[in-house]
C-alpha cells in the first residue's frame, strides 16, 4: 500500500471513531424507542399546563346552573366559552373566578347579523336591538329564551327577510306561503313551518286565469317549463333574478 | 352522568346557599385539601390513574361541520389561551376563514387576526351566492409531509395519530413549515422552533377534548378516536359525506370536513 | 414598526395566517448561489482532466480552490439561517432517511471530504512536499502538516497521485452533479408549492450552478491575471467563454421548457403564479433573469466567441473581447443570484391558497440582513485569498522533481 493510502485510511478511521464516540455521547437516550424521535418528547408534551376545565368539571359543582342550561337553548355551549378557561378556578375556587362577560359587547360575537352566518341561527343586530341595554337584561345567558317570542321570521332568517325585502315579493308575508306553527317560534328545531309542493300553489297569483292583483306577472302554466317545479329555478325570496 | 358530589369539596348540604357558606367558611381549607390531595377536578373527571394511557388503543381525527360554523372565533381564542401561542395575528395553530362567493363568480376570502374577535370587517359588497365559515388547523395527517422532511426527527407522529414538535430538538430550519399545503405550521418567535396544532395532545390523552372543540357553540368541531365504533366523530363520518383539504396531494388528512365548497382550498 | 405589520398591509388577496412571516430569506438565497458555484467550478475543472481541454489548464488548480473556498463558506449561510444553530449537528447524528436536507449534510460532506479535498490533496501533494523542502516557519509546518506525512514522491507515488487523482474526478463529476441537483431536488421535492414542485427544477438548478460557475471562473481568472500583472492567456478564455455559451444555451432551453410546460398545461396555480411573475417577480424575473442574465449574455458571447464560428460572427480585438466576455459574466452572476432569488423568495411571495400575494421585507440589518449577506457573498473571495497563499496556484509556482527525488 503506497504511503498515501495508509495515511488516507488513518484519517478515515480516526473520522469514523470521532463519529461514533460523538453518536453514542450526543444522540439522546430517549431517541428512537418508539420511532425517529426523542420519545421523552411526546412524555413532556403530555404534561403541558391544562387551561380549560371542560364542562364536566363546572357540573362537579354548579349542578343547579348546569342542569337548567342543559334542558335550554345554550346547551351546546360550554361554560368556559364565555366564563373563559376555568382550570385554575376548578383548583382554588373561591380565590379564582372565572370572569363573566354582562356587557353588550361580548354576545354579538356569535348572534351579531352576518350574512355568511347559517340560516336560521338567531341574530339581531347589535346597533338596532334594544340598544344601550345589557343583554344579559333581557336574556338568562344559561337559559337565554327570548323574552317574548320573536314576532318577525327576520329575527332567525335575518339573510331570507333581508334578501326578500328588496325582492318583488317584499310585500308578501312569509306566512304567505309558508304556514307556520306558532310552537316553531318557540322549539324551531322540533317544529318545522310548511313549504309549498307543487307549481299550482305558485300558480294561484301567477297563472294566467288567477284571482290575483293584476300587477302581478303571469304565466301559462301547462307550456312555461312544466317538467320543473318553480323553485327550481326562482328563488322564491328574490325572484327577480336573471 | 356521575354522582357530581363525589370527589367534590362540595359534598355538603345541598342546597345552594349552604354550599356558598361551606366555601366561604372553608375558603382555605378546600385549596388545601385538593392540593394535598393533589386531585384536580379536572384530573378528577379524567380517566382512572391506575389505567395508564396506552397510545396505541387510539387514533384521533376531527370531523368539521362547515355548514355549523357562525364564525364566531371561540376556537382559535381558546386554542391561543390554551397552548400559550402568541397573541400577534401572524401565529395561529387554528383559524376562521370566511368565504363569499359572489353571484359573478367572484370568491372573497379572508380571515382577519384568524377569525378571533368575529368578523367585524364588512361582508364584501355584492351578491352573494354563497357564503360560509370554514374553521382551519393542522389535519394531523396520516402520511404528513412535514414529518416526512424534517431533517432530524424533530417532528414526527405519535402512535396515536397526532403529529407533535420536539421544541427541545428542533433545529429551526423551517423545511416542514415549507412542506406543509395548508398553512398549518408556524415558527414560535420565543423558542425558535416549529410549532403547530398539537390536537392538544396534553388534554386528549387525559380524556379531555381539544380546546377548540370544548368551546365551539355550535358542535362545528368534533372530536374523536377513529379506533372507537361509539364516538361523535364514528357518528359524523357515517352521516355527512365527508371532503378532506387538498386530496391529490395525498397526505391522508385526519380532519374530515363535511359540506366543504369546492372554492376551499 | 413590526416588520411583519408592514408585510400583512401590502398582502393582496388571501393568504393564510401563518403565511405572512416569509421563512427563507436572503440567507437561503445565498446558499444555493455559493454551492451552484461550487458545482460549477468543479466541473470546468473537471473538464480539464476528463476530457483533456487543454485550452483552460492555467484554470484547473484555481477552480478547485475556488470550489472549495465556497464550499467552506455556504454552510454559514445556513447556520446563521438556523433558529438553533448549536443544535446542527442532530442532523448527523440523527439524520431522517427520508428527508432531503438531511441527506444533502451527507452529500456535502462527501463532496467536501472524499471528492474535493482529496483531489485537492492528490494534486498538491507533491509540491507542498517540495515547497516544505524551501520554506521556513508557519508556512512550512502548515504544509508539511497538510501532507499528512506522505512526502514519498517517488515516481511510483507520483504516478499513484496521478491515476488516484483521476478516479476522483470521475467519481467526482456525478457528485458535482449530485451536489447541486440535490439542492434544486430539495426544493422540488415539496409538492405543497407548485412553484417549485417540478421535475426540472433539479435540473435547472444543475445547468444554472454550471453557467454561473465557469462564468466566475472566467472572471477570477481574469482578475486575478490582471492583478498578477501576467499577461491574459486569450485562447483559455475563448474557450471559457465558448463553454459558458453552450451551458447557458442548454440552461435557457430548460427555463423556455419549464415555462412553456406550465403555460400549456394551466393547471389550477397558473392564475396566481401569473400574478406572480408580473407582479412581485418583473424586475428580479423578467429584467434581471431572463434578460439582462440569460438573453444578452447569450447574445454578447454567441456573437463575440468563437463558439459559433471559429473567429466569432463578430471579430473584436482581444481586449475587447475578454472585457466583453467579463461584462456578460458579470451580468450571468447577476441572473444567477436572481435565478436563486426568483426560486426561493418566489415560491413564498404566494399563497398555498393560490388566492394571495404578499412580499419580503429584506432587513438592512442583524443575521438576515442585507450587509450579513454581502458579506457572505465577500468572504469567499478572501478564503480563496488565503488559499492562494497557502496552495498557489499559478504555473510557475508548481514543481517539478528533479531526478532522482529525495525523501
Amino acid at each position: 500500500m503506497t504511503q498515501q493510502s495508509s495515511r488516507l485510511l488513518l484519517v478515515a478511521a480516526l473520522l469514523v471513531v470521532g463519529l461514533s464516540a460523538a453518536r453514542h455521547f450526543l444522540v439522546p437516550k430517549t431517541f428512537g424507542q418508539r420511532g425517529h424521535y426523542r420519545a421523552a418528547a411526546v412524555d413532556a408534551i403530555e404534561k403541558l399546563p391544562i387551561r380549560y376545565a371542560g364542562r364536566e368539571a363546572c357540573a362537579l359543582c354548579h349542578t343547579e346552573i348546569v342542569a337548567m342550561h342543559g334542558k335550554a337553548r345554550h346547551q351546546s355551549v360550554s361554560c368556559e366559552v364565555c366564563h373563559g378557561p376555568a382550570a385554575a378556578h376548578t383548583e382554588a375556587p373561591t380565590d379564582i373566578k372565572p370572569p363573566a362577560p354582562r356587557t353588550r359587547g361580548y354576545c354579538p360575537l356569535c348572534h351579531g347579523y352576518d350574512p355568511t352566518r347559517p340560516t336560521g341561527f338567531p341574530q339581531i343586530d347589535p346597533v338596532t336591538h334594544n340598544p344601550v341595554k345589557a343583554c344579559i337584561s333581557c336574556h338568562n345567558p344559561h337559559a337565554p329564551e327570548p323574552p317574548h317570542t320573536p314576532e318577525e321570521c327576520g329575527a332567525c332568517h335575518g339573510q331570507i327577510a333581508r334578501s326578500k325585502a328588496v325582492s318583488r315579493h317584499a310585500q308578501l308575508p312569509c306566512v304567505q306561503c309558508h304556514n307556520t306553527p306558532e310552537q316553531h317560534k318557540i322549539t324551531p328545531r322540533l317544529v318545522h313551518p310548511e313549504k309549498p309542493r307543487n307549481r299550482e300553489f305558485c300558480g294561484g297569483c301567477h297563472a294566467q286565469d288567477a284571482r290575483s292583483p293584476k300587477e302581478i306577472l303571469r304565466i301559462d302554466m301547462q307550456s312555461h317549463n312544466s317538467r320543473y317545479l318553480c323553485w327550481q329555478c326562482h328563488y322564491p325570496h328574490q325572484p327577480e333574478g336573471d | 352522568m356521575d354522582d357530581p358530589k363525589r370527589n367534590s369539596p362540595c359534598s355538603e348540604p345541598p342546597a345552594s346557599e349552604s354550599r356558598r357558606e361551606f366555601l366561604h367558611t372553608f375558603s382555605l381549607a378546600a385549596p388545601l385539601l385538593l392540593l394535598g390531595l393533589r386531585i384536580s377536578a379536572v384530573e378528577a373527571l379524567a380517566a382512572e390513574p391506575e389505567a395508564a394511557y396506552n397510545a396505541r388503543d387510539h387514533y384521533y381525527g376531527m370531523g368539521i361541520d362547515v355548514s355549523k360554523c357562525i364564525g364566531c372565533g371561540r376556537c382559535a381564542d381558546a386554542c391561543k389561551n390554551e397552548n400559550d401561542v402568541p397573541r400577534e395575528p401572524y401565529y395561529f395553530r387554528t383559524w376562521v376563514e370566511r368565504y363569499v362567493i359572489g353571484a359573478d363568480g367572484e370568491t372573497d376570502v379572508d380571515s382577519p387576526n384568524g377569525g378571533i374577535g368575529g368578523f367585524t370587517s364588512k361582508t364584501p359588497d355584492k351578491e352573494i351566492l354563497r357564503t360560509f365559515f370554514v374553521p382551519k388547523l393542522c389535519n394531523q395527517c396520516t402520511d404528513p409531509p412535514c414529518v416526512q422532511v424534517c431533517p432530524v426527527g424533530a417532528t414526527f407522529a405519535t402512535e396515536d395519530g397526532v403529529v407533535l414538535v420536539d421544541n427541545d430538538y428542533c433545529i429551526g430550519c423551517r423545511y416542514c413549515i415549507q412542506a406543509c399545503p395548508y398553512g398549518a405550521r408556524f415558527l414560535d418567535p420565543r423558542t425558535k422552533t416549529a410549532n403547530k396544532c398539537t390536537f392538544c395532545y396534553h388534554r386528549v390523552t387525559k380524556g379531555l377534548l381539544p380546546a377548540c372543540v370544548e368551546v365551539c357553540p355550535t358542535g362545528a368541531r368534533v372530536f374523536g378516536d377513529l379506533k372507537q365504533r361509539n364516538s361523535p366523530l364514528a357518528r359524523f363520518t357515517r352521516f355527512n359525506k365527508i371532503m378532506t383539504l387538498k386530496p391529490h396531494l395525498n397526505t391522508k388528512p385526519k380532519v374530515f370536513y363535511a359540506q366543504l365548497d369546492e372554492e376551499v382550498r | 414598526m413590526d416588520p411583519l405589520q408592514e408585510v400583512l398591509r401590502q398582502v393582496t388577496g388571501y393568504i393564510y395566517p401563518n403565511e405572512v412571516e416569509l421563512h427563507w430569506g436572503l440567507l437561503v438565497v445565498v446558499y444555493p448561489y455559493l454551492t451552484g458555484l461550487v458545482a460549477g467550478a468543479f466541473i470546468l475543472a473537471s473538464l480539464v482532466r476528463i476530457f483533456d481541454v487543454k485550452e483552460v489548464q492555467p484554470t484547473y488548480r484555481l477552480a478547485l480552490l475556488t470550489a472549495l473556498a465556497y464550499l467552506i463558506v455556504a454552510p454559514l449561510a445556513l447556520l446563521l439561517h438556523l433558529g438553533h444553530p448549536e443544535r446542527s449537528f442532530e442532523i448527523f447524528l440523527t439524520p431522517n432517511f427520508h428527508s432531503a436536507m438531511a441527506m444533502f449534510g451527507f452529500v456535502y460532506a462527501w463532496y467536501l471530504m472524499v471528492v474535493l479535498l482529496l483531489e485537492i490533496w492528490l494534486d498538491y501533494r507533491k509540491d507542498m512536499v517540495l515547497w516544505a523542502k524551501k520554506e521556513t516557519g508557519l508556512l512550512r509546518w502548515t504544509h508539511l502538516v497538510l501532507t499528512l506525512g506522505a512526502t514519498d514522491i517517488s515516481p511510483n507515488s507520483l504516478r499513484f497521485d496521478r491515476s488516484a487523482s483521476r478516479f476522483i474526478t470521475l467519481i467526482g463529476i456525478p457528485s458535482a452533479f449530485l451536489l447541486h441537483g440535490y439542492v434544486g431536488f430539495i426544493f422540488g421535492s415539496v409538492k405543497a408549492n407548485p412553484w417549485w414542485s417540478s421535475v426540472l427544477i433539479p435540473v435547472v438548478f444543475l445547468f444554472s450552478a454550471i453557467v454561473s460557475g465557469i462564468a466566475l471562473m472566467l472572471l477570477i481568472y481574469f482578475l486575478s491575471t490582471l492583478l498578477r500583472g501576467k499577461p491574459v492567456d486569450m485562447p483559455c478564455m475563448d474557450k471559457l467563454a465558448t463553454f459558458l455559451f453552450y451551458a447557458l444555451v442548454v440552461d435557457f432551453s430548460l427555463e423556455m421548457l419549464d415555462f412553456i410546460h406550465r403555460l400549456y398545461e394551466a393547471e389550477e396555480s397558473i392564475h396566481i403564479l401569473s400574478q406572480l411573475v408580473f407582479s412581485r417577480l418583473f424586475l428580479s424575473l423578467i429584467i434581471l433573469q431572463a434578460f439582462l442574465g440569460t438573453v444578452v449574455p447569450l447574445i454578447l458571447l454567441g456573437s463575440v466567441s468563437p463558439a459559433l464560428r471559429r473567429k466569432g460572427i463578430l471579430k473584436l480585438p482581444e481586449e475587447l473581447r475578454r472585457l466583453l466576455y467579463a461584462g456578460a459574466a458579470i451580468l450571468i452572476q447577476i441572473g444567477i443570484f436572481s435565478t436563486r432569488w426568483n426560486v426561493v423568495i418566489g415560491g413564498q411571495l404566494f399563497s398555498k391558497s393560490l388566492r394571495g400575494l404578499t412580499t419580503y421585507k429584506m432587513q438592512l440589518m442583524g443575521l438576515e440582513g442585507l450587509f450579513t449577506s454581502a458579506f457572505l457573498l465577500l468572504l469567499p473571495v478572501l478564503v480563496l485569498l488565503l488559499l492562494i497563499y497557502i496552495l498557489p496556484p499559478w504555473a510557475e509556482s508548481e514543481q517539478h522533481v528533479e531526478t532522482p527525488a529525495g525523501d
